[in-house]
C-alpha cells in the first residue's frame, strides 16, 4: 500500500517535551556497553565544562522515539509497522544533549516513495530547546518491506 | 585528551574494537532506548517476520559503532555529527557467547577551516559489513 503523500512536508510537533535525566543518560550508556566517564560521573563531566552528565551521540533517539511513533503510527499514514526495518539514520548535533535539559520534537515527512516492492519513508525531526534553540537534528529512514 | 588537528593524517586509522551482543544487553537496549520491537529479543517474532533469528537494534549497532570514535576523541561532545546505513542484521544467538561485532575505523577526511575530521567506521559480523557509509565528524583541538 502507498503511503499517503499528503504527509510530506507536514510538521507533526509532539506535545511533550522530554526531561533528560541523569539515570537516563548513565542507563542508555551502560545498555551500550560504554561507560565514558562523561556519561556517568557528574563530577567529570563539570570538570570537562558541561553541566551535567553528557548524553552519547546517538541518545538523540530516545529523545525523539515518542514524537516519532506518534506520527508513524497514524493510520492515515498507511505505514505497515509489522514489516518496518531501519534503513539509515543520521543526527547532526547543534550542541552535545546533556542531563537537565528540556527538549521539543518536531518531526516531519521529508520524502514517501515506493522502491522494489517496498515503502520507504523519511523523517526528519528537529529537536529543540525552550527557547526555540536548535539542540539536534535527526534524519531517518524506514522501509516496509514487501508492503508497496 | 582530545586529538590535535594537526597530529591526524586522512588515512590513520583509531584504536580497533570489538564487542559481543547478547540477548540481555537487546533486553537492556530496549529499556534504555524505549524500542520494545519483538523482533530484538523473541525469536518466534523475528522468524514470522521472515528474519533469520533475533536481531540487534540498527540504533545498538550505531550506539557501539559511535564507541570507536567516542573513544578516540574522549570527549563524546565533539561528534557534531554521525551518519550510518544499515545494510545487513546483526544475528544474535540464544547463548551465552552471543554475536561477535569487530570495529575498526581511519580519518577519511579532514575540514582544516572548520577544525573537524571525517571517521569512516567499519562494522562486521561473520566477517561481513553491517553497516554502509558509517561516519562521524568531530571537532578537534588546536
Amino acid at each position: 500500500m502507498a503511503l499517503n503523500e499528503s504527509f510530506v512536508g507536514k510538521a507533526f510537533p509532539y506535545h511533550e517535551t522530554y526531561c533528560v535525566g541523569v539515570e537516563k543518560i548513565r542507563e542508555f550508556a551502560r545498555a551500550i556497553g560504554d561507560e565514558n566517564p562523561l556519561y556517568v560521573d557528574r563530577d567529570a563531566a563539570r570538570a570537562a565544562g558541561y553541566p551535567d552528565v553528557v548524553a552519547p551521540p546517538t541518545f538523540a533517539i530516545a529523545v525523539i522515539m515518542k514524537a516519532q511513533d506518534e506520527l508513524l503510527f497514524n493510520p492515515e499514514l498507511g505505514l505497515d509497522f509489522d514489516v518496518v526495518v531501519h534503513g539509515d539514520q543520521r543526527f547532526v548535533h547543534h550542541r552535545p544533549i546533556v542531563a537537565g535539559d528540556e527538549l521539543t520534537s518536531t518531526p516531519f515527512v521529508d520524502k514517501v516513495r515506493s522502491a522494489a516492492g517496498n515503502d520507504l519513508i523519511s523523517l526528519r525531526t528537529e529537536v529543540t530547546d525552550p527557547e526555540g534553540r536548535p539542540v539536534c537534528t535527526a534524519y531517518g529512514t524506514l522501509v516496509a518491506r514487501g508492503a508497496a | 585528551m582530545t586529538p590535535a588537528f594537526g597530529s591526524v593524517t586522512v588515512g590513520d586509522a583509531l584504536p580497533p574494537l570489538a564487542y559481543s551482543v547478547t540477548r540481555k544487553q537487546l533486553v537492556k537496549y530496549a529499556g534504555a532506548a524505549g524500542d520494545f520491537n519483538a523482533i530484538h529479543w523473541n525469536g518466534r517474532v523475528a522468524r514470522d517476520v521472515g528474519l533469520p533469528d533475533v536481531i540487534a537494534h540498527g540504533m545498538f549497532t550505531m550506539a557501539s559503532a559511535g564507541r570507536i570514535v567516542t573513544d578516540w576523541v574522549g570527549d563524546p561532545g565533539l561528534v557534531t555529527q554521525f551518519e550510518v546505513r544499515f545494510t545487513r542484521p546483526v544475528v544474535v544467538p540464544d547463548d551465552d557467547e552471543g554475536a561477535q561485532v569487530e570495529l575498526t575505523a581511519v580519518i577519511g577526511a579532514l575540514d582544516a577551516d572548520a577544525r573537524t575530521a571525517r571517521v569512516d567506521i567499519t562494522a562486521k559480523f561473520n566477517g561481513q559489513t553491517v553497516l554502509g557509509k558509517a561516519r562521524a565528524t568531530v571537532a578537534l583541538s588546536g
